[in-house]
């Protein structure tokens, strides 16, 4: 099992955490594609609270957590 | 001996601590809403010398959100307001205006001779900028952005690189659709203030490799440990 949690503005009309079943191969760009959301509106796309890439294979277990950018003054 | 304005700063502050803030310098970029509730407090708390940069006017589209904006000031350069204001404030504080913006060409120039500089700009890239220049002259940089009920605080000491990494695909952020309200901007320059005072006195835990993530509409608070 692999569970995801969102930030702010990637909760609406989505729930705050989802889980996804563990397959090999599984990562970053497919639980994006499987939540439509855009990468343009990801800033920080943690694993297991470490920076990593989309494209990189998750592992059984791990914990995602995807924050949208704030940049306002 | 204390003066009397500073009574209330004790003792969590020491006369010690108080003189220190008192010979610091800390340059603030931009004066919109977080750059005046820091420039606010950091007045308040005794900073010696504070240099505002921002080369705008106030705008009726400023008075929900940034605290020097009034319907007096509307059309004057908030840099030159933000002097004004600290002058009634607290007139032992040194305000330096700058009335520019910091650019390639003269970032290095504006920011150098400062001990700490906050983060109140409303620009990606620029913010970026401003990591880089503050890593060459080896400054920490107290980070701070906006955008609705959201906010984020990072402290960015000197090869941190933590906005490069957490702006890496981004010019601007969701602030764009969802504006800006008053009370974000006061609740994240008031951690953006607390972290300039705890990098002068090297006290507690500053926010290096870690960024606050806020969000007020469920009152959840993330420090996001960052390792890269």
């Amino acid at each position: 099992m692999i569970k995801v949690k969102l930030f702010a503005t990637l909760r609406e009309g989505r729930e705050n955490e989802i889980d996804f079943e563990f397959f090999p191969g599984i990562n970053g760009r497919f639980i994006l594609e499987k939540l439509a959301i855009p990468e343009k509106q990801v800033a920080i796309f943690l694993v297991n609270g470490r920076d990593y890439s989309l494209d990189e294979p998750l592992s059984d277990g791990d914990v995602i957590a995807i924050f949208p950018p704030v940049g306002g003054g | 001996m204390i003066a009397k304005r500073y009574l209330r700063n004790f003792k969590m502050l020491s006369l010690e601590d108080q003189e220190r803030l008192k010979k610091t310098k800390v340059l603030v970029a931009g004066c919109g809403g977080l750059g005046g509730y820091v420039v606010e407090m950091l007045a308040r708390l005794g900073i010696g010398w504070i240099t505002v940069v921002d080369d705008e006017v106030f705008e009726e589209t400023n008075l929900n959100r940034q605290l020097f904006s009034t319907v007096n000031t509307l059309g004057k350069k908030k840099a030159l307001v933000a002097k004004e204001r600290i002058l009634e404030v607290n007139p032992d504080v040194v305000v330096n205006p700058i009335l520019t913006r910091i650019e390639e060409k003269n970032a290095k120039e504006v920011v150098a001779g400062h001990e700490v500089v906050v983060d109140a700009l409303d620009s990606i890239p620029h913010r970026i900028l401003l990591e880089k220049v503050c890593e060459e002259l080896k400054i920490p940089l107290i980070h701070g952005a906006v955008a609705g009920w959201y906010g984020q605080v990072t402290t960015v000491l000197p090869g941190d690189r933590t906005l490069s990494m957490v702006y890496k695909n981004h010019k601007e952020g969701i602030e764009k659709e969802l504006g800006t309200p008053s009370f974000s901007p006061a609740v994240v320059a008031g951690i953006q203030v607390c972290e300039v005072l705890k990098v002068i006195l090297n006290k507690g835990e500053p926010l290096s490799k870690k960024l606050l993530y806020i969000d007020l509409l469920n009152q959840e608070y993330q420090k996001i440990e960052l390792h890269f």
